[in-house]
């Protein structure tokens, strides 16, 4: 759209003439829709979820044929009725009653077949997109941080959905398109068998829809594409529009977004013309063709009863079958696109599927408990994401069971992975991390999730209630154990003056309380934990005075009898600490309290006389003079 | 969560864009007329639409007889009295039938969809104009969510009603209606028997599409909780992991997930009990037209062909008999989503330029606030700012502090009138600014907001988002100012970088400081910041202040700030308290003072390390 969306690296001042910098909505970066429509290895890996219903998809395969099956003898039905039971003159009784008989017959299986076919195709179809979904979500929980820093939510999502709902459509309608084979087959079949030549010249009309489908097939897709995209266009930028509002209506520029959005939707507007143009253009066609049909069958059929060829019930059954063979091909050229979607949705769900799960239990792995003290040790400890850059380089220090230390150093240094590693997010790639005296690939995680309790940098919370965001996962805690801990971190009175107190709703990620008051309900959810070791990344925004003497003073709460490991931004929180461990570019390269560092004139007291509010935010040029004097 | 919703429900002149509330009867039927009235602004389509569908329907009629009369001749030829000629004539006869049917019907559904398209077309641009019009206090009390889906969702529902409701009906009413005066005068019983399963079919059919319509809806809820189950599990991924919560979390899924899946499956049951019950009722009638009519047949009462017509007019009239609930679906869902759309694009916008409201002049450029309050709506009355005054000249910087909801944001708020003063007025160079254009009232006073939403775009149109026609030389300069240009310089496409939602992620203080820049960018009469340094750290933000002493001169600053170092250097400060201004004066003055600036001051500048130790010292 705007070439500036996608422009090569520039300097703005590079132009002379003034030009309008200005775009509605933002080209969605979409992914391949269509993939090739069979693919084996996506088809087996479906297959996994198909499998523990496989007694249904036969059970649905067979109710189809039969459905099918009772659709094609309802013309010749009629036929016999016609050809031998209404010769003129004499009423032949027997020869109705037994039709009728048939019929109900044929009525009672065709209703059976098709409520067991979509009953059962359909549930089979949800259930498998349903289990897909699990197993995805649950995989997603035990897959490496890294692959999820990575990976956008919004994409994961189409994971979780668009990509799992159009295998749920291929499924359900693979089943339904087995059917429309047979019917097509049994058609063509029971016209051949009436009269091969009459069934003959009424098929040549077969391949002409087949070449003008396959012709008009290439242009529509393109069509329908074309439109989908504009319309997710439009929508991007309607969606733009409510959520930045604020910032439209701040800086004046309503009425020039209007225009452009007129643009856009006038663009909509023509690619949906053009679609359906192209979608109507098949019915003209297809009637063209039936019309054709028929009238071959009127001429060639009738004077193949004049001639005694045929009896006129087979020139009636033919008109009928004529009328029913279009159905099918048209639901099949459509099924080939939907395979095609489906097998690029598989594809991406099996990538998802097969992400590695980065950490695991040993087999012999025991549970830390009660007799296990809260310390903490690094011992030479070397870990990358990627192993060529490691971040932590051979760092080694001890925090003993009670005590508190401060981990600061800007930027990069290695901090936010020290505090994953504690948790064992990752595996170090050398050297080890003990907790409670014992390595950490050596106990059960969920023994370590009740031993380390954590808050990290972002308060974030879920949507319910304030009461289950501080519980959380620590079912074990009673209500009065909730309030307990809201007290001992301050939060208790602004949480009592919420409309409905703890059974207050939170909006979406607690929107509807300030970062304070987030960060105080996420010190209570992890004092909920009593836990013994408390992992803590500091916040770095700024909050106002009153707000940060309140979390000081819950921090130390929550300090109180656990061993603290802290990344420490202010001062107030690093001088509390017993201990400061100073990191830079992964390397340990300080470490003892307040007074020893500032006497030992290192980066930590040149940090220090700067008196920069928070290690993180440094301006780079410092952060670059750091450098240049520690090499 | 039933409680607070409900309660706020009751209250809310915007209730009616949550998804779970009902639309009344009056306002759906009058959404229905309303569309219609829409639908014709477009005449000539609209009349070709209903046109060509009554030529499709008379086309489609003739089909049938045309086979029947065939199969007769047919039969007279066999027997020796017919005439070939006439046969073949019967045969092109039914392919220009066929061809004319099918184009009538091309004619029908594109103009009836061009029609859906043209009005969604007009809609959406109401739609979009209206939401940016509405004022902020629209939009603090509608969720986002609930605004997006009136645009998408309803918006389809309104668009398929002239093609899917509207044209059905006629197509409908003039089948079934010619049809069967065509049989009945033909033949009163077989007749009869030809039309029974349609009653039965046409109820079945509705009675399920409103069902399925309802359970939709509550699926879709239930949905929207799996999704969120899911977004939140995956955007707080961290927490999950550091709290080992993964058991807990799948057990939120599958709860959410059974719900859904459970319903799901009821609504399969409904279609398929009605599918084919309606099924059976067709082929019963199919039967019994089958025997009655083969006995008259061979009572010599009716020939073949006649009763050749009445079978395939029943397998002409079956599909859109069965497709009558849709019909009828499209006319409940085009009613509440109409009544919604509507509701939007009427609502009445709160803030808006008076008539015939000359623009701004800027003249000495003087910023007065004279006893100025403010209330939010459904505050209950409860002043958010009470009594202010002040008065600030070109060249002035203003501070303004004070504790957490004492008022700061909505006070910097009212000047760019983003809200109406509830009583006093506020005047630019002597006018109200109520009485001139809002648009230049909004050139005039800018504002660097504390959560500044950036455009998923280019860091260049970002920038230049408040003045798009601007040269290129003055995106680089306020970007100089804000302490960006390096940072931008040091990307891959430097200003051509994408950023925003689905562009490069910025930290808290990158987009702090291009919030800053796109706003001197506007070059206002009065520059606001409101909170907007906070993650900028302070040796960073000493030198975008530096940068800005010349650009201050020209203009009035407004500075909102938790730390006292990005204020202190103004030219007098604002101490607020519950909405009232209870201090001012200069930095100096007001530590003289010895009040509440003083304490906040003391407790900023001692050592932090202290400030445990003497509990409660302050407020």
């Amino acid at each position: 759209m705007n070439p500036a969306q996608h422009g090569e690296p520039r300097d703005p001042h590079d132009d002379g003439r003034p030009r309008m910098r200005a775009v509605v909505g933002s080209h969605r970066i979409e992914e391949e829709i269509f993939g090739r429509a069979f693919d084996g290895k996506v088809v087996r890996r479906i297959w996994e979820f198909v499998r523990p219903y496989r007694r249904q998809v036969v059970i649905s395969v067979a109710a189809v044929l039969t459905f099918t099956a009772t659709q094609l003898s309802i013309p010749l039905l009629i036929r016999y009725a016609i050809d031998h039971g209404m010769e003129p003159g004499g009423v032949q009784n027997n020869v109705l009653t037994v039709v009728a008989i048939l019929f109900a017959v044929v009525i009672a299986i065709n209703y059976v077949a098709s409520r067991t076919q979509e009953a059962v195709t359909g549930r089979m179809a949800e259930n498998v997109l349903f289990d897909i979904r699990r197993r995805m979500f649950a995989h997603l929980q035990r897959v490496s941080l890294s692959f999820m820093d990575k990976t956008e939510v919004g994409r994961l999502m189409s994971r979780l959905q668009g990509d799992v709902n159009s295998m749920q459509e291929f499924l359900e309608t693979s089943v339904l398109s087995v059917g429309d084979i047979m019917l097509l087959v049994g058609i063509v079949g029971v016209m051949l068998w009436l009269d091969w030549q009459l069934a003959l010249l009424v098929l040549m009309v077969i391949p002409i829809l087949l070449v003008v489908r396959i012709l008009w097939l290439a242009r529509a897709r393109a069509a329908f594409m074309a439109a989908h995209e504009a319309n997710s266009v439009t929508n991007g930028a309607l969606a733009e529009a409510i959520h930045g509002v604020r910032a439209v209506q701040a800086m004046d520029r309503a009425a020039l977004n209007a225009r452009l959005y007129d643009e856009l939707v006038e663009d909509n507007f023509n690619a949906h013309l053009r679609a359906s143009r192209l979608a109507q253009i098949m019915v003209p066609i297809v009637d063209s063709l039936t019309g054709i049909a028929m009238a071959v069958v009127v001429v060639a059929g009738g004077l193949m009863v004049v001639s005694g060829r045929i009896e006129v019930g087979v020139m009636v059954a033919f008109l009928f079958y004529i009328q029913r063979f279009f159905d099918p091909i048209r639901s099949l050229t459509m099924q080939y696109s939907v395979m095609q979607r489906a097998m690029a949705s598989g594809h991406r769900l099996t990538e998802v599927l097969d992400v590695e799960v980065a950490v695991q239990d040993a087999p012999d792995a025991v549970a830390l408990g009660e007799d296990d003290d809260g310390s903490v040790e690094f011992r030479n400890v070397t870990f990358g994401y990627d192993p060529e850059h490691p971040v932590l380089k051979n760092v080694s220090f001890r925090v003993g069971s009670g005590e508190t230390v401060a981990l600061i150093g800007p930027t990069g240094s290695g901090k936010s992975s020290s505090m994953a590693l504690i948790h064992r997010f990752y595996d170090v790639d050398d050297g080890a991390v003990m907790v409670g005296g014992r390595d950490v690939r050596a106990v059960t995680q969920e023994s370590l999730g009740r031993h380390i309790a954590m808050v990290l940098q972002e308060p974030y919370l879920f949507t319910g209630s304030v009461m289950d965001n501080i519980r959380y996962s620590s079912h074990w805690a009673t209500d009065d154990d909730v309030v307990e801990a809201a007290r001992a971190v301050g939060a208790h009175e602004f949480i009592s003056a919420l409309p409905h107190g703890y059974e207050t709703i939170l909006d979406e990620r607690g929107g509807n309380l300030s970062l304070g008051q987030r960060q105080l309900l996420s010190f209570a959810r992890a004092l909920v934990v009593d836990a013994r070791i408390l992992v803590l990344d500091e916040a770095t925004a700024n909050i106002d005075s009153y707000t940060e003497m309140q979390i000081q003073r819950a921090l130390r709460t929550l300090l109180e009898g656990r061993t603290g490991l802290v990344i420490a931004h202010r001062l107030a929180t690093i001088r509390n600490a017993d201990r400061i461990v100073v990191l830079q570019q992964g390397q340990l390269i300080e470490e003892g309290d307040h007074e020893a560092l500032m006497d030992a004139g290192g980066l930590y007291s040149r940090l220090y006389t700067m008196n920069y509010a928070s290690f993180d935010d440094l301006p780079d040029e410092i952060t670059e003079a750091e450098r240049a004097i520690a090499t | 969560m039933t409680d607070t919703s409900t309660e706020l429900q009751a209250n809310d002149p915007q209730r009616i864009f949550r998804r779970t509330s009902s639309v009344g009867r009056d306002q759906g039927l009058g959404a229905i007329a309303r569309i219609t009235r829409m639908a014709f602004r477009y005449p000539v389509r609209v009349t070709l639409a209903l046109v060509a569908t009554v030529a499709a329907v008379l086309t489609q009629l003739s089909i049938p007889v045309i086979l029947g009369r065939a199969v007769d001749q047919t039969q007279a030829i066999a027997e020796g009295g017919g005439d070939r000629d006439a046969l073949v004539a019967s045969a092109l006869i039914l392919l220009a039938a066929s061809v004319a049917r099918g184009l009538f019907t091309l004619v029908q559904n594109y103009t009836a969809e061009s029609v859906g398209h043209s009005l969604a077309r007009d809609l959406r641009k109401d739609i979009y104009d209206r939401i940016q019009r509405l004022s902020f206090s629209f939009h603090d009390r509608t969720h986002s969510g609930d605004l997006i889906t009136v645009g998408m969702l309803d918006l389809e529902g309104v668009r398929m009603y002239f093609s899917t409701a509207l044209v059905r009906t006629v197509l409908l009413t003039l089948l079934i209606g010619i049809g069967a005066w065509l049989l009945l005068s033909t033949d009163l019983v077989l007749g009869l028997l030809a039309l029974s399963f349609v009653p039965f079919a046409a109820w079945r059919s509705s009675v399920m599409q409103l069902t399925l319509r309802k359970t939709w809806l509550v699926l879709q809820e239930r949905l929207a909780i799996l999704s969120r189950v899911m977004e939140e599990n995956l955007a707080g991924i961290r927490v999950v992991r550091a709290f080992s919560a993964a058991d807990h979390e799948m057990a939120k899924f599958d709860r959410a997930s059974t719900e859904a899946l459970r319903l799901s499956h009821s609504r399969i049951n409904v279609r398929v009990r009605a599918t084919s019950a309606m099924t059976m009722a067709f082929f019963g009638a199919m039967a019994l037209v089958l025997l009655v009519g083969g006995r008259q047949v061979a009572a010599g009462e009716i020939t073949v062909g006649t009763l050749a017509t009445f079978l395939t007019f029943m397998t002409i009239l079956q599909m859109p008999v069965r497709q009558l609930g849709l019909m009828v679906n499209a006319y409940a869902r085009a009613s509440t989503t109409g009544a919604r759309l509507f509701a939007l694009i009427d609502m009445p916008v709160a803030i808006d330029d008076a008539p015939g409201a000359p623009e701004l002049q800027i003249t000495d450029g003087t910023l007065r606030l004279e006893d100025v309050s403010f209330a939010y709506d459904g505050s209950g009355g409860q002043a958010a700012v009470s009594g202010v005054s002040f008065e600030a000249r070109r060249g002035e910087t203003i501070g303004v502090v004070g504790a957490p909801g004492s008022g700061k944001t909505t006070l910097m708020h009212l000047i760019p009138r983003f809200y109406d003063v509830t009583a006093g007025r506020i005047t630019i160079d002597g006018q109200d600014i109520r009485d001139v254009r809002l648009s230049s009232v909004r050139q005039a006073v800018a504002v660097v907001q504390q959560d500044s939403f950036l455009f998923t775009t280019t860091i260049e149109n970002n920038i230049a988002y408040g003045d798009p026609f601007t040269e290129g030389r003055r995106i680089r300069g306020v970007s100089d100012s804000a302490q960006l240009h390096d940072y931008v310089l040091g990307l891959p496409k430097q200003y051509g970088t994408i950023v925003g939602e689905r562009g490069v992620s910025l930290s808290g203080g990158q987009r702090q400081r291009l919030s800053i820049a796109r706003t001197l960018m506007m070059e206002p009469a009065i520059l606001i910041f409101d909170d907007s340094t906070a993650a900028i750290d302070a040796g960073t933000e000493s030198r975008i202040r530096a940068a800005l002493r010349e650009y201050a001169a020209d203009r009035i600053t407004l500075i909102v700030a938790h730390r006292l170092a990005s204020l202190m250097h103004a030219d007098r400060i604002l101490f607020l308290e519950d909405g009232s201004v209870v201090e001012q004066g200069t930095h100096e003055e007001l530590l003289a003072l010895g009040g509440r600036y003083k304490a906040l001051h003391d407790l900023q500048m001692r050592p932090e390390g202290d400030v445990l130790d003497e509990k409660e010292a302050t407020p």
